[in-house]
């Protein structure tokens, strides 16, 4: 009955908002009903159906609030305060003021790890960028094989990190791979490219191009987005092809460029899966990664405190590029043009 | 402003990327100008090398995993096979308990995707559906969420789980699904913005729970966005590494992703790599064909994301 009571007096109000009176097993019973009979709005209280849609909506969304509140804030309060503590997991934590972070600064195994990350990331993401955009400039390609070419193109974005790093230890091997034969061609001597610091990292950097495709098909989404009119107005002054490629498909890509930009950084921050798998951190720590030093830490040195510290400098040190990201992109790149 | 500039790309969910017609000719470039036969055939020259270096690896895969032993020990290695051996095939599934770790990474890749439809797709219709004052507030959380980066989570999420004694069971890898977040949510709600509202308020003036109108109502209309959030969740799952590797010991209740580890170590000396490379083909195989089953879903999922 409250709820039909509801209904006659939510009518009036419905149509400014669009959503119409709402007669669910929530709404019978509460205060809504009381609410909803009650007439105007008192200041900048919620109506009736305002409080009631408001309920049903925090209902709806309630598993949401409780994994965020599990898995997102209490993970990270929870960081925070085992970083300022020894815990190796077993005893309980004691507290040692900031002594892991000033571990972790003086730390020569932190600096190693941090030098090839950044190594990873300067060298992967740029490159990353670059041939994602040749690969979508081939997949938007108006030639009859354009399907053979995403298809061939993104398959190898599809395989996992974990098999590809098998299948790259059996690829590069001198013995039974093949791109020691290819390299030989150039006149490079055999060598086993995984075991020598010098080159593991870059065996990595190319390996992650592979997976090139993801941020490839997100480029052909911005590509196509362009209005062409742009490159027939170019075409009609007479712009040559690569002028218009960067004073036309560069610019108006930047969001997309930005997009990617993000994605390959924090991918790179991260990166942990080929080295584990690959060279356990070998040879000589080149490929000793921040993230599988903290993994170390915490996995297998019982260092759970020092890791959380590790942990914490990396998501201050994400949300420093971030902004550093933001900023840059205040600057650089173009939402004015698009085809919408 | 993010969300908003979203929903221009939601309309092309399910659209498949060979289907997309340009708007100009065949024959042209994209950017309009003429090729001549000559540069035409230069630059499918181009494209098919590029085309091989982005193969080879898969192709080595291939042809390594059905290598007999002796010819793998061949110097130096052949590019085909002199004969093809597919008892590696049947070697690789017996010399590590295979369907063991098959078994369990579909178990868990399952439960992650049906749990992980259902709640997002409540919590999506809570945001997209049902107008409550400071919604989009709250939106800007999940927005927020998705640039936490997980390594901060990590450490106490494993000491909760231990707390809990989980550790060395499927839960902590599987119940985090049960709460929606982050991307999918976010997917989802795009897509839904979109359904008409008209529907939605006939059945409310007639009478319907909101429940009913979410399942019987936005579901079905939802459908091309929760089919990518499923494949989105059944790939992330299947190719997961650091989650079992985290909390998975017992062999018996180990994953692919780990279980292909197990066996590389266990044979450090002598690695047989036709039979690694004959399970990694294996591994891949149930991506190849759920990718060529879905392929628009794909691709409209992945260029989704890529609007700003």
């Amino acid at each position: 009955m409250s709820a039909s009571e509801a209904i006659a007096t939510d009518t009036p109000r419905a149509g400014s908002s669009g959503t119409g009176p709402v007669a669910d097993r929530t709404a019978r019973s509460g205060p809504s009903a009381r609410n909803g009979t009650g007439g105007k709005p008192a200041k900048r209280k919620l109506t009736g159906r305002e409080k009631r849609n408001l309920r049903v909506g925090l209902l709806f969304i309630s598993p949401w609030i409780i994994g965020v509140a599990v898995f997102v804030i209490y993970p990270l309060i929870y960081s925070f305060v085992i970083s300022l503590t020894q815990y190796s997991g077993m005893q309980s934590p004691t507290f040692i003021g900031f002594k892991n972070y000033i571990a972790a600064f003086a730390d020569p195994m932190v600096h190693t790890s941090v030098g090839n990350t950044v190594y990873y990331m300067l060298l992967a993401v740029p490159i990353g960028l670059i041939i994602a955009l040749l690969l979508a400039l081939a997949m938007n390609r108006n030639v009859r094989e354009v399907a053979i070419y995403r298809t061939l193109l993104y398959l190898p974005s599809l395989i996992p990190m974990f098999a590809m790093s098998f299948i790259f230890i059996v690829f590069v091997n001198p013995q039974f791979g093949i791109v020691n034969q290819f390299l030989g061609l150039f006149g490079m001597p055999d060598t086993n490219l995984l075991g020598e610091p010098r080159y593991a990292k870059i065996v990595m950097i190319v390996m992650a191009q592979l997976g090139a495709g993801n941020a490839a098909l997100i480029y052909l989404a911005g590509l196509r987005n362009i209005p062409e009119t742009l490159y027939e107005a170019a075409r009609i002054d007479g712009a040559s092809r690569m002028r218009q490629f960067f004073s036309i498909t560069v610019p108006l890509l930047t969001p997309t460029i930005l997009f990617n930009l993000i994605t390959g950084v924090s991918g790179a921050m991260m990166v942990f899966t080929e080295a584990f798998i690959m060279t356990n951190g070998g040879p000589d720590n080149s490929t000793l990664f921040y993230m599988l030093y903290l993994y170390r830490n915490a996995f297998s040195y019982g260092q759970l405190g020092f890791a959380s510290a590790l942990a914490v400098l990396l998501f201050l040190f994400g949300m420093l590029l971030a902004g550093l990201i933001y900023w840059l992109s205040r600057r650089f790149v173009n939402y004015d043009v698009s085809a919408g | 402003m993010a969300i908003n500039t979203l929903e221009t790309g939601t309309q092309n969910l399910g659209q498949s990327p060979t289907t997309i017609k340009s708007r100009s000719n065949y024959g042209r470039n994209p950017d309009g100008s003429r090729q001549g036969p000559v540069g035409k055939w230069v630059s499918r020259l181009v494209m098919l090398v590029v085309l091989i270096l982005f193969s080879l690896p898969l192709y080595w895969m291939l042809i390594s995993a059905l290598k007999s032993p002796e010819e793998l020990a061949q110097f130096p290695p052949t590019l085909f096979p002199n004969e093809l051996r597919w008892q590696n095939f049947v070697d690789a599934v017996t010399v590590m308990p295979f369907w063991t770790f098959f078994r369990n990474t579909a178990i868990i890749t399952i439960s992650v995707v049906v749990f992980s439809v259902v709640s997002n797709f409540i919590v999506a219709f809570g945001f997209a559906c049902i107008e409550w004052p400071g919604r989009n507030k709250v939106f800007f959380v999940v927005l927020a969420t998705l640039f936490l980066p997980f390594p901060v989570t990590l450490i106490p999420m494993f000491d909760m789980w231990a707390g809990l004694g989980f550790v060395n069971t499927w839960v902590p890898l599987i119940a985090p699904a049960l709460f929606a977040g982050g991307f999918f949510t976010f997917l989802l709600r795009q897509f839904m913005l979109q359904t008409p509202k008209d529907m939605m308020d006939a059945a409310r003036v007639d009478g319907a729970s909101e429940w009913a109108i979410a399942w019987r109502i936005v579901f079905p209309t939802a459908r091309p966005a929760v089919t990518v959030i499923a494949i989105f969740a059944a790939v992330g799952t299947w190719n997961d590494f650091m989650g079992p590797l985290i909390y998975l010991q017992d062999e018996s209740k180990q994953t692919l992703s780990i279980g292909m580890q197990v066996f590389r170590s266990v044979n450090s000396q002598d690695i047989q790599f036709n039979l690694l490379m004959a399970a990694s083909f294996l591994v891949l195989l149930p991506l190849v064909i759920l990718f060529f089953m879905f392929q628009r879903y794909f691709i409209s999922g992945i260029t989704l994301g890529g609007f700003k």
